[in-house]
C-alpha cells in the first residue's frame, strides 16, 4: 500500500512539471500583460511602462521568465509576486484558502448528509410517487448551473426580507470578535453559498448512492438476511447500505477540487472572501505569477483529491489490492 | 414473427422512454424557437427604446379592467411614473389605451433563410403606438423576449459546433491511441491526463482571457467553441480508445486486415460504425457541459460580447441584488438554460438505456 502510495507521488512530480508549462503557456498566449493597462493612462508615459516592464521581468523572454519561476519554486519556494498587491503570491493565495476551505467543507457536509438518507430513501420506496418526485428534483439540481442557482436563492431570499445575503457576515459582525452571535451570522450566510454549490453534487450522489443501493438489495446475501428473519432495518442498514457506499467513498476525494473550482462561479456572485473573486480579478488583471500559481494549486488538489480517492477505495475495500 | 434492425430496435426502445420523448419534444421546441427568433419575437433584439427602460414583462389579458371578456387577448398602454416618498419607479397601466394582440403583424424586417420580411407571428399594431414586452425590457430598453431567442441560438449552437469539434479531435486522438498504441498512445495518454487534472472552470476562464479584446463577436463566438471543445475532447477520446483496443482483436476486423483492407479503411468502414451509437451517447451527454460552460464564461464576462448575446450574458445584467429585486424579470434566461441542459440530459439518459445491446427488452 505504502509503496503504491509512493509510486502515485512520485508519477505526480513530472505531471507536475507539465502541468506548470501549460499553466504558463495559457498565460503567456493571452493578448498583453499586467503593464498593458498602463498603456492608455495617460498619466504614465511609454518610457515608464518599458521601466515598470523591466522591474518585474516581463521584458525577458517567456521562456527565461518561467524558469526564474521554477528556480524560485524548487529553490525558495517563492511562488512568485502579485504585481497588483505587490505581495508574495503564496501569501496572498493562504490567506483566502481558510474561507474557501470553510465553504467548501461546509458544502461537502451538506451533500453528504442530504444526499445519502434521500438516496436510501428513494432506493427503498422504488417507483413511489416521492421516489420519482426526488429524481427529478435530482435532475433538476444536476442541470441548473451553480450561478444562476445563486441568482435564485439571492432573489428568494431578499424578497423574504432577509438581509442575510451576499458576503460571509452582516455588517456589524465584520472584524468582530468571534460570538455565538457571530457564528449564527455566519451560518444564516453562509446557506445559500452552500446550496448553490452543493446542489449539483448533491443531486448526483442522491442518484449513485440510490442506484448502487438498489443493486446491493438484489443481491443474493440480502435475501438470506431477510430469509434469516432479520428486522428489515438491520437488513438495510447494517448489510446493503454499508456496501452501497463503499463505492462513493471514492467520490469524496474528487470533490475537494471540484468544489474549489466550483466556489469561483458563486463566490463572484456572492461577493465571498474566498480565491474565487481573487482568481478573477487576477486573471482580468493579467496578474501572471498569482494566476499561475492558483492553476497549479487547483491542478495538484485535483491530483491529490484522486489519489485520495483510490487510496481510501483501497482503505474501505478489502477486495481492492494494490502490488 | 418480424425481424427488425438493431437500428430500428433503438429508435424503438427510445421511444418508449417517456422521459427520453419528453426531452426530445422540448428541444425540437426550443431549437424551433431560437431558428425562427426573428420571426417568432415581435420585435427586434438590439433596438433600444429610451422610454421603456426596464419595463417589466407587460400583462396579457384577457378581461378588461370593467370585467368585459375578448377573445382577442390585449394589453394596455403604461406610463412611466415615480413614487413621491422612494423616488422608486414603476409602471402603471393606463386603462385607456387599448392593444389587441394579432397574429402576423408587420414589425421590424428582417432576412431569415435569404427570405426578406417583416411579418412577425405575434404583436400589437405597431403605428399604434402599444408595446408587448413579453419578458420585459432591459436597462436599455431592449426586449428581452426577443433578446432571449437570439441569446437561445448562441447558446443552442455553441454545443452542436462544440461537440463536432471536439468529436472531431476526440475520435481522432482515441482511434490514434487505441489503434496504433505504443508510443503515441503513451504520448496522447499523458496529454489527455495533463487536460483532466485542472478542474474545469478555471481552466475555461484561463482560457477565455486569450481571446483578443479586440476580435469581433463572431470570432469571439468561435474562439469559445474552441476552447470548450479543447477541453471536452479528452471524455470521447478515452471511450473510444477503449473501443478500438476492444475491437482491434477481433475476428472481422483480422479479417479485414487479411483481406488487404488499409489501416484507413478499417478504422472507417470496420471500426467507427460499431461505436457510433457510444458517440452519439456521449456526445449528447456533453451538450450540457457545453451550454453551461459557454454561459459561465460569459456570465463572467470572458466569453460572447455585445452585439451578440447568448443566455449567460444576458443573466450578467441580474448580477446585483438591486436588479435582482426591481428588475427580476431579468432571470428569465436562466430558466431557458435549466430547461435545455434538462432535456439534453433527459435525452442523453435515454438514448444510453436504448443503446445498451445488453439491456432486456420488452415489458419493464
Amino acid at each position: 500500500m505504502l509503496t503504491y502510495v509512493l509510486r502515485r507521488v512520485v508519477t505526480m512530480i513530472p505531471m507536475m512539471i507539465l502541468i506548470s508549462i501549460l499553466c504558463f503557456a495559457v498565460i503567456k498566449l493571452q493578448p498583453g500583460d499586467f503593464t498593458t493597462q498602463y498603456l492608455t493612462d495617460p498619466r504614465i508615459t511609454p518610457e515608464q511602462v518599458a521601466q515598470i516592464r523591466a522591474r518585474l521581468g516581463l521584458d525577458q523572454p517567456a521562456y527565461m521568465q518561467y524558469l526564474t519561476w521554477m528556480k524560485g519554486i524548487l529553490t525558495r519556494g517563492d511562488f512568485g509576486y502579485s504585481f497588483a498587491y505587490k505581495r508574495p503570491v503564496d501569501e496572498l493565495i493562504w490567506e483566502r484558502l481558510g474561507w474557501t476551505v470553510a465553504v467548501a467543507g461546509a458544502t461537502i457536509v451538506f451533500t453528504w448528509v442530504v444526499a445519502i438518507p434521500i438516496g436510501i430513501f428513494s432506493a427503498t420506496h422504488k417507483y413511489s410517487i416521492m421516489d420519482y418526485i426526488l429524481t427529478f428534483i435530482g435532475f433538476i439540481g444536476v442541470s441548473i448551473p451553480s450561478f444562476f442557482l445563486a441568482l435564485v436563492l439571492m432573489y428568494f431570499a431578499l424578497r423574504m426580507g432577509s438581509t442575510a445575503v451576499g458576503g460571509l457576515f452582516s455588517q456589524q459582525y465584520i472584524g468582530a470578535p468571534w460570538s455565538w452571535g457571530k457564528v449564527v451570522d455566519l451560518l444564516r450566510h453562509l446557506w445559500i453559498p452552500v446550496v448553490a454549490i452543493g446542489l449539483s453534487g448533491t443531486a448526483g450522489l442522491i442518484r449513485l448512492m440510490r442506484a448502487n443501493l438498489l443493486d446491493v438489495l438484489g443481491a443474493q446475501y440480502v435475501t438470506t438476511a431477510r430469509a434469516k428473519g432479520l428486522h428489515e432495518r438491520i437488513v438495510i442498514y447494517k448489510h446493503a447500505v454499508r456496501n452501497a457506499i463503499n463505492p462513493l467513498i471514492s467520490i469524496f476525494g474528487m470533490q475537494l477540487p471540484e468544489l474549489i473550482s466550483g466556489t469561483i462561479i458563486s463566490s463572484i456572485v456572492l461577493n465571498l472572501p474566498t480565491m474565487g473573486p481573487f482568481f478573477y480579478d487576477a486573471l482580468i488583471n493579467s496578474d501572471q505569477y498569482l494566476v499561475m500559481t492558483f492553476l497549479m494549486f487547483s491542478a495538484l488538489l485535483m491530483l491529490i483529491g484522486n489519489l485520495l480517492a483510490d487510496i481510501l477505495l483501497a482503505w474501505s475495500d478489502p477486495r481492492i489490492r494494490y502490488q | 414473427m418480424q425481424t427488425i434492425s438493431q437500428t430500428q430496435l433503438m429508435f424503438r426502445r427510445f421511444r418508449a422512454h417517456r422521459l427520453g420523448m419528453f426531452g426530445a419534444v422540448i428541444l425540437a421546441f426550443l431549437y424551433f424557437l431560437v431558428i425562427f427568433a426573428p420571426f417568432i419575437a415581435p420585435a427586434d433584439y438590439l433596438q433600444q427604446r429610451r422610454d421603456y427602460v426596464n419595463h417589466p414583462p407587460t400583462r396579457i389579458r384577457w378581461i378588461d379592467n370593467e370585467g368585459n371578456f375578448s377573445l382577442r387577448p390585449f394589453v394596455y398602454g403604461t406610463t412611466r411614473r415615480r413614487d413621491p416618498i422612494t423616488l422608486e419607479v414603476f409602471w402603471e397601466e393606463d386603462y385607456t389605451k387599448k392593444y389587441p394582440i394579432y397574429f402576423f403583424v408587420r414589425g421590424s424586417s428582417y432576412k431569415i433563410f435569404g427570405i426578406e420580411s417583416d411579418i412577425h407571428l405575434f404583436g400589437v399594431d405597431r403605428d399604434s403606438g402599444g408595446q408587448l414586452f413579453l419578458f420585459g425590457t432591459d436597462r436599455f430598453g431592449r426586449d428581452l423576449f426577443a433578446r432571449t431567442l437570439y441569446g437561445g441560438r448562441v447558446s443552442m449552437s455553441v454545443g452542436i459546433f462544440g461537440i463536432a469539434l471536439s468529436m472531431v479531435i476526440g475520435v481522432a486522438m482515441g482511434g490514434i491511441s487505441g489503434y496504433y498504441g505504443g508510443m503515441i498512445d503513451n504520448i496522447i495518454q499523458r496529454l489527455i491526463e495533463l487536460l483532466r487534472s485542472f478542474p474545469r472552470i478555471p481552466l475555461w476562464l484561463a482560457f477565455s482571457m486569450i481571446l483578443p479584446a479586440n476580435w469581433s463577436s463572431v470570432k469571439v463566438y468561435f474562439g469559445v467553441v474552441t476552447i470548450l471543445s479543447l477541453l471536452d475532447w479528452t471524455g470521447i477520446a478515452r471511450v473510444v480508445r477503449g473501443q478500438v483496443l476492444n475491437l482491434r482483436s477481433k475476428e472481422f476486423v483480422e479479417a479485414a486486415r487479411a483481406l488487404g483492407a488499409s489501416d484507413r479503411k478499417i478504422i472507417f468502414r470496420h471500426i467507427l460504425p460499431n461505436i457510433t451509437s457510444y458517440l452519439i451517447v456521449t456526445a449528447t451527454l456533453s451538450f450540457p457541459g457545453m451550454i453551461m460552460g459557454e454561459s459561465t464564461i460569459s456570465f463572467l464576462g470572458l466569453g460572447i460580447k455585445e452585439p451578440m448575446t447568448s443566455w449567460g450574458l444576458l443573466l450578467k445584467d441580474a448580477q446585483s441584488m438591486d436588479v435582482l429585486l426591481m428588475q427580476p424579470w431579468l432571470m428569465i434566461p436562466g430558466i431557458f438554460i435549466v430547461v435545455a441542459v434538462l432535456a439534453f440530459n433527459f435525452m442523453g439518459d435515454a438514448l444510453r438505456d436504448a443503446f445498451d445491446p445488453f439491456a432486456v427488452t420488452g415489458s419493464k
